[in-house]
């Protein structure tokens, strides 16, 4: 959960962010232009220095969804529990989003993730190589449209036999 | 050949060399998963593998004559299985420890091999999520008893047991993919059907 | 003698063709695990390391979209097997918190304990691993002995040696039994003798200090900065502590300390995981002594835990709540909203982001691996270091790989 001042502080700087809570914990969601400003602000102003996670959700059969993508930044304060989920939206074809690997080294993988098994690019990232995944892999696999079993790639593998050995 | 002196055993040569190795096992641990934890608790005290002659773990695959596959297999890692599959010499055997190794287990998901015995022969199976040393340690000693029944000094049956190898096709779904072809065994429901007696459905409404 | 960390070596690029590639894994008995990694090496100096992960990654989150939510915590046993019981009451933490439900008082108090004792068993294994590749085989024996405690306790409490799905949504499998607390209540007498022992063996031990003191130094800006948390975290000076910041659970009614330390190296991270299992034995103590009386599962009106057997043979809302909560379109109502919960694993921060679309299954349940996070600082470890120091390295950072890749 966030503190009131630091909702009072987002709601001043950025008047489009819309704030709702849940459970106790809030969560802002802002366009994708300026989730990069967003960040940097509540990194450096506001002191939620820690990068805890960053995920996406495909919506696309979620009910009464209108955007494909949400990415999910959560930052906390490294002392305390103070916590913020910063959400965005982005959509088909090629979805980007900027990188915040110049805010935090501990985003670069995080994003990797997300681009590995989404495919959303980061704009600016060093390094934006499939993590998890062999590298001809050709699908982002947490994609909703993406079946649980795959499309063959587990079984693409020649047989060894007892005549090979 | 009329004296023998009593201190002379005559046997086959197979038997002598069955009897040799297969009371010195030397596993490779190909762990990467849960299952691993169970085979370094057999290897640890309380269940103390040594007791059948296969506690020397080697590391390095030309060392090893078993290979003990514990935990489940990826897309990503199952080259890497087989190469040192390859690296090891003959006479080699394979045990698949728990079910993430011999079918998948849990995990029906795109990215785990439903079975390592689809791309490298197998000796043993043995069941459990993840198997108790216990069972492990049976596997072994069934290991032994085949090595001793079927072995030769000269190790051909290691190549009369090939994995019949199954047909490469085309996924209709992705032409990129080459997948292996049809499973080892044909499903049943077919037959099952026909062989119903006659007019069991109408019996049954 | 340790080695001071300098940058001043890294060659220019035009002597790179001098480095030598070495490839370290991905099977490898001093990674633990399966993750690989390629390093580069002048002389016996790594001047750069590569890590190639993914060698275990098994569609976790994916095959969590397919299972309902009593069904997902056979597979959370499977993610950080070391300590599989941290990760189920950090999943049906989650979930109950998408609900909106509390768990009664005994049940918070056994989760404790359970938790507890799994956050001693992985830092058992941790050290234990750090000692072995540093050469101390001995006391890899001593750490594997009260293991094996733990697991009898666990067996006692669900049948299972370590993959124990022991939570279920809204209280747990089934009641401890009597022998399960007393296994309890001998291990806290017993364990701390073990614990002495290993401090005996290692913690002054000239060799094992040689090969950990000032070796892979992590700052406390750096561990903010890359999202390190944990044992981690607090052996770089951070004191952060999700237990004591956002006391979940029964958290909140137990005396202990937080253990930090400052140097941020190896040795740093060894006596702050040491000095934790003595705080964990503590609140395993005052869990155990002060267990209240009472249910372990919600009650039967809130439709979420399955009622006792008796309850469904003999009572018309128990058979009603089962039959609604077992047929698989049923199930409990879950809202369409998202929530992150976060516990403090014996690795770090584990959290669960759920995504609820009112169907029995999640959406959408992310894993927030300690391990993804704590690996991805491992070049910036190791650069500058012998090759020697990469296995103690690794050992202090305690990546598990099936949480690494899920």
């Amino acid at each position: 959960m966030a503190s009131p001042e630091t909702l009072q502080k987002l709601k001043e700087r950025f008047p489009e962010a819309e704030i709702s809570e849940f459970r106790g914990q809030h969560r802002a969601v802002v366009p994708a232009g300026i989730v990069h400003d967003v960040l940097k602000f509540l990194k450096e102003e506001v002191g939620l220095a820690l990068i805890i996670d960053i995920t996406c959700v495909d919506y696309l059969y979620y009910p009464n969804a209108r955007d494909r993508f949400g990415v999910v930044y959560i930052v906390g304060h490294p002392e305390t529990a103070e916590r913020m989920i910063i959400k965005t939206f982005v959509n088909d074809p090629a979805p980007t989003l900027p990188t915040v690997t110049d805010l935090w080294e501990g985003a670069n993988w995080l994003e990797r993730e997300v681009w590995d098994m989404f495919g959303i690019r980061f704009e600016g990232h060093p390094d934006l190589r499939r993590i998890l995944l062999p590298e001809d892999f050709q699908d982002h696999p947490l994609r909703k449209d993406y079946p649980l079993q795959g499309r063959g790639e587990r079984h693409n593998i020649p047989v060894v036999t007892r005549d090979l050995g | 050949m009329t004296d023998l002196p009593d201190n002379v055993v005559i046997t086959r040569l197979d038997a002598l060399v069955n009897w040799c190795r297969k009371n010195s096992l030397w596993p490779m641990p190909f762990a990467t998963a849960c299952c691993g934890i169970e085979l370094m608790a057999t290897g640890a005290s309380r269940h103390d593998i040594a007791r059948f002659g296969a506690e020397v773990f080697r590391f390095s695959p030309r060392q090893c004559d078993l290979m003990i596959v514990a935990g489940r297999v990826v897309m990503k890692m199952m080259p890497v299985l087989q190469r040192i599959w390859l690296q090891m010499h003959e006479p080699k055997w394979c045990i698949s420890m728990g079910a993430c190794a011999s079918t998948g287990g849990v995990f029906d998901t795109y990215a785990v091999v439903q079975g390592i015995d689809r791309f490298i022969p197998v000796d043993v199976y043995v069941p459990g999520c993840p198997p108790r040393p216990e069972q492990l340690l049976q596997a072994i000693i069934d290991l032994q008893e085949k090595i001793q029944r079927e072995g030769t000094a000269s190790g051909r049956e290691a190549f009369r047991r090939r994995q019949p190898p199954r047909a490469l096709v085309e996924d209709p779904r992705n032409p990129r993919l080459v997948v292996a072809g049809p499973p080892l065994f044909a499903s049943s429901g077919d037959e099952a059907a026909s062989d119903r007696p006659a007019g069991s459905e109408t019996s049954a409404t | 003698m340790p080695l001071e960390k300098s940058t001043t070596y890294i060659p220019k690029d035009e002597a790179q063709e001098y480095l030598w590639t070495m490839n370290f894994g991905p099977q490898h008995p001093a990674t633990h695990t399966t993750l690989r990694l390629i390093l580069k090496l002048e002389g016996e100096r790594v001047v750069d390391a590569d890590c190639d992960i993914g060698y275990l990654h098994s569609g976790f989150e994916k095959l969590a979209e397919h299972l309902n939510y009593n069904q997902y915590v056979t597979i959370t046993d499977r993610m950080n097997y070391v300590s599989p019981m941290a990760n189920n009451v950090a999943w049906h933490l989650a979930v109950e918190k998408l609900l909106g439900i509390e768990v009664p008082p005994r049940c918070q108090y056994l989760r404790v304990i359970v938790a507890e004792l799994a956050r001693i068993a992985d830092h058992l294994v941790c050290n234990a691993a750090v000692g072995l590749d540093t050469g101390a085989f001995t006391f890899f024996m001593y750490a594997f002995n009260p293991r094996e405690m733990i697991y009898d306790i666990f067996e006692a409490l669900c049948g299972a040696r370590f993959t124990n799905s022991y939570t279920r949504v809204g209280g747990l499998m089934h009641d401890a039994s009597p022998k399960a607390i007393e296994l309890i209540r001998e291990f806290v007498k017993r364990f701390p003798r073990a614990l002495d022992d290993m401090e005996r063996l290692l913690t002054r031990n000239r060799i094992f200090i040689d090969r950990t003191k000032g070796i892979g130094v992590l700052t406390k800006e750096e561990a903010i900065n890359r999202g390190v948390t944990g044992p981690i975290a607090r052996a770089s000076g951070v004191t952060r502590d999700l237990r004591k910041d956002e006391p979940y659970l029964a958290y909140k009614d137990f005396d202990f300390q937080i253990c930090c330390a400052q140097a941020g190296d190896c040795y740093a991270r060894y006596l702050v995981r040491m000095a934790e299992m003595r705080e964990s034995l503590k609140i395993i103590h005052q869990a155990i002594e002060n267990l209240p009386p009472g249910p372990v599962n919600v009650a039967v009106s809130e439709r979420i835990a399955l009622p006792e057997k008796w309850q469904v043979t003999s009572t018309i809302e128990g058979l009603i709540t089962h039959f609604e909560l077992i047929m698989s379109n049923r199930g409990f109502e879950v809202p369409c909203e998202e929530v992150y919960c976060a516990t403090e694993s014996p690795n770090g921060e584990l959290g669960f982001y759920i995504v609820g679309d009112g169907s029995p299954y999640a959406y959408r349940a992310r894993c927030r691996p300690p391990s993804f996070v704590h690996f991805a600082l491992f070049p910036h470890l190791i650069r500058g270091h012998t090759l020697s120091d990469v296995v103690a390295v690794l050992g202090s950072l305690n990546i598990i790989a099936a949480e690494l890749d899920r």
